[in-house]
């Protein structure tokens, strides 16, 4: 390895301010190291991302599965650049982040397999996941009035907080030209700074989640990171994600925009890693979600003792009513 | 049953049920429109509203950004204006986002105006547990709703109930909340000439009686209405005869219905989807005690309901969380003390 280079900086796109004078750099260090981190943790997700779908079409996967492939420099840059000790939250299209947060690809697979070694005991489901310092996962998106909400509460008492849009084109099946008076959304802060970010790239997505943390963490108060970026599949697995959209777009974002090829292609051709480096990769992280989902397909699924268990955090054991007057069952926190 | 004067019975899937009765009162009556997320260009999340904005365009078919609370206010405020809004809630999970103007801005305001005021509209979309959705996205919203003086909550469980009272809620001059099912939407029912004719409404606040019965009534609405009916025929090989009553209607409850049933078979079993605290079934209970009925009980009344718990995901414990058959059947063998 030691004819590769160690460490090169790379031009990164510029990002659109609002309410800033200065952004984030236009250029980014990437040590050979970070490089190989970033490509297996976006790889890694991509992989987990395909087999759930894999597994949904099997039938083993059940409800709601909204993938995230496509995405994954969002979820691996943000993480790059935040602390195990920050708190992050999301909506539904969260197995990314369960992933960077620092959920093992098994428990994550087992938790969409619903099985007792699932991240949430097989009890959540693919919304509900949760981590130290990620508070999942989240179902229900009141996606307007809320969030205004908390903008005004933000920014009146300087909350250190970022507020992320992974804007992906759409909400559902409907374009964001349809659903919003104004696709800027780095700018919907109002009164809050906000900047706008290739969302593919995974240095620029660092670069930028570096600058929001600094902006936060030097008391400045809230402030609106805009990631564009691209999904794939459709909104959800029961979502063919054509309806609204042409195939040729998906097809043309895949083969210019792809975050992990992005990655990849930088580092070749600046001689930091070698494409049998990124085969190893691969291999490995092939057999690592192929030994996750065997242990996802095979393991126990719950046990009914557990059914009525965590209603409550640390309080004595209840009584639950089963579906009838003689079916009494026991809860404990 | 698309052909004008065809007589004879058809199959209709509750899906399309829903479709036609839209269909026709948007025909009926221009002041007829929806409203929701997805529910004309992507033909709805559930296909409900498949080919209506195709046939009635932007203007009577209006897709929303994801804004609940925004679009059911917009929705009351239409109606209020002398509309006639259908407001679609993808599930019923996500009006909790919206249900400060269903309860304070749609069903208290004939009230509040001394009847100078009123809000015809129909917010529906599915309700209760589906398949493997999870703890936010299985909850059952006939209690609360019902809790409600100034709505009116119906539960329909076949095709014709889905037409008929879809179509008497729109027509209706007050809030309804009409909760589908959609574990229900794909499932083919018969439907009779006349539930088949453009003129077919079903009246709220009447029960049906689906299966006469001597022994005991079991008291259902929505989906465990089937389930009734498939452990009522079990039971009837052992020689237990159940009445089963579809209540169609969960407010105004048709309370007679269920006591004149009672009066005739003195054992009662309730038997809903949601939560046992403060549910449908416990509101039965306390009405029959409240009634005449009482007297010629010869057990007290058994609930079967949900577990009482937030739904799981996994599949072993989502079966375990909601009524099944076999509990119907052990309930009513209990309730019999047979």
């Amino acid at each position: 390895f030691a004819d590769f280079t160690p460490q090169a900086t790379f031009d990164i796109k510029k990002c659109d301010l609002h309410r800033l004078e200065e952004g984030p750099p236009l250029k980014a260090e990437l040590t050979r190291d970070q490089g190989l981190q970033y490509y297996r943790t976006m790889q890694t997700v991509r992989r987990m991302e395909l087999k759930a779908d894999q597994l949904y079409k099997q039938k083993i996967i059940r409800g709601f599965c909204h993938l995230y492939d496509g995405q994954e420099a969002c979820a691996a840059g943000i993480e790059a650049s935040i602390n195990p000790t920050d708190h992050l939250i999301t909506a539904y299209r969260a197995h990314g982040y369960t992933y960077t947060r620092g959920v093992s690809i098994k428990e994550i697979l087992a938790e969409l397999t619903g099985r007792k070694g699932g991240v949430a005991k097989g009890k959540g489901g693919s919304m509900h996941m949760y981590a130290p310092h990620f508070y999942g996962g989240n179902g229900i998106v009141g996606a307007q009035g809320q969030l205004f909400e908390s903008f005004n509460m933000a920014a009146l008492w300087k909350l250190p907080c970022i507020f992320i849009c992974e804007n992906n084109k759409y909400g559902m099946g409907t374009s964001v030209e349809r659903a919003s008076a104004s696709i800027d959304y780095y700018k919907r802060g109002d009164f809050i700074p906000g900047i706008r970010v290739d969302g593919m790239d995974v240095l620029c997505v660092r670069e930028a989640t570096k600058f929001a943390a600094d902006h936060c963490r030097s008391g400045k108060g809230p402030i609106v990171m805009e990631l564009q970026t691209y999904r794939y599949h459709g909104h959800s697995m029961s979502d063919p994600g054509v309806s609204y959209r042409t195939r040729e777009e998906i097809q043309e974002v895949r083969t210019k925009s792809d975050p992990i090829s992005m990655l990849k292609e930088r580092m070749l051709s600046n001689n930091m890693a070698s494409v049998e480096e990124f085969k190893e990769i691969d291999v490995d992280i092939r057999k690592q979600v192929e030994e996750a989902a065997q242990f996802a397909t095979s393991d126990p699924e719950p046990p009914l003792e557990d059914l009525c268990n965590h209603i409550f955090y640390n309080n004595p054991p209840l009584e639950v009513r089963g579906t009838n007057p003689w079916s009494k069952l026991k809860s404990v926190s | 049953n698309e052909q004008k004067g065809q007589k004879t019975p058809a199959t209709v899937t509750v899906r399309d049920a829903l479709n036609q009765a839209m269909d026709e009162e948007l025909e009926r009556d221009e002041r007829v429109f929806l409203l929701g997320e997805e529910v004309a260009q992507y033909d709805g999340a559930y296909k409900v509203s498949r080919g209506l904005w195709k046939k009635y365009g932007d203007k009577r078919i209006i897709d929303t950004p994801i804004s609940e609370m925004g679009f059911a206010g917009i929705a009351v405020g239409a109606a209020m204006a002398g509309l006639r809004p259908i407001c679609e809630f993808m599930t019923f999970n996500f009006s909790m986002q919206a249900i400060d103007q269903v309860i304070n801005s749609a069903a208290k305001t004939c009230y509040m105006s001394a009847g100078l005021q009123a809000v015809p509209i129909v917010f529906r979309g599915p309700n209760g547990a589906s398949a493997g959705v999870a703890a936010q996205h299985s909850q059952c919203f006939a209690a609360w709703y019902a809790h409600c003086p100034g709505l009116k909550v119906v539960s329909p469980w076949n095709s014709e109930d889905a037409k008929g009272l879809l179509k008497s809620s729109i027509r209706d001059d007050n809030p309804v909340v009409f909760l589908e099912n959609e574990l229900l939407y794909g499932v083919p029912f018969e439907m009779s000439e006349e539930a088949q004719s453009k003129d077919f409404t079903i009246p709220i606040g009447k029960a049906k009686v689906e299966r006469a019965g001597s022994h005991i009534t079991l008291v259902s609405h929505s989906r465990y209405v089937g389930h009734c009916l498939d452990a009522a025929a079990v039971l009837a090989k052992e020689g237990i005869e159940c009445e089963v009553i579809n209540l169609r209607t969960i407010r105004p409850m048709d309370v007679e219905s269920i006591e004149a049933s009672v009066m005739k078979t003195n054992h009662l079993v309730t038997v809903e989807g949601g939560w046992p605290q403060f549910g449908v079934g416990a509101e039965i209970c306390a009405r029959i005690m409240e009634g005449s009925a009482f007297n010629y009980l010869d057990s007290p009344v058994t609930r079967v309901t949900g577990v009482d718990i937030p739904m799981p995901y996994a599949k072993i414990l989502e079966d375990h969380s909601l009524p099944q058959i076999k509990d119907i059947i052990f309930s009513v063998k209990k309730t019999l003390n047979v």
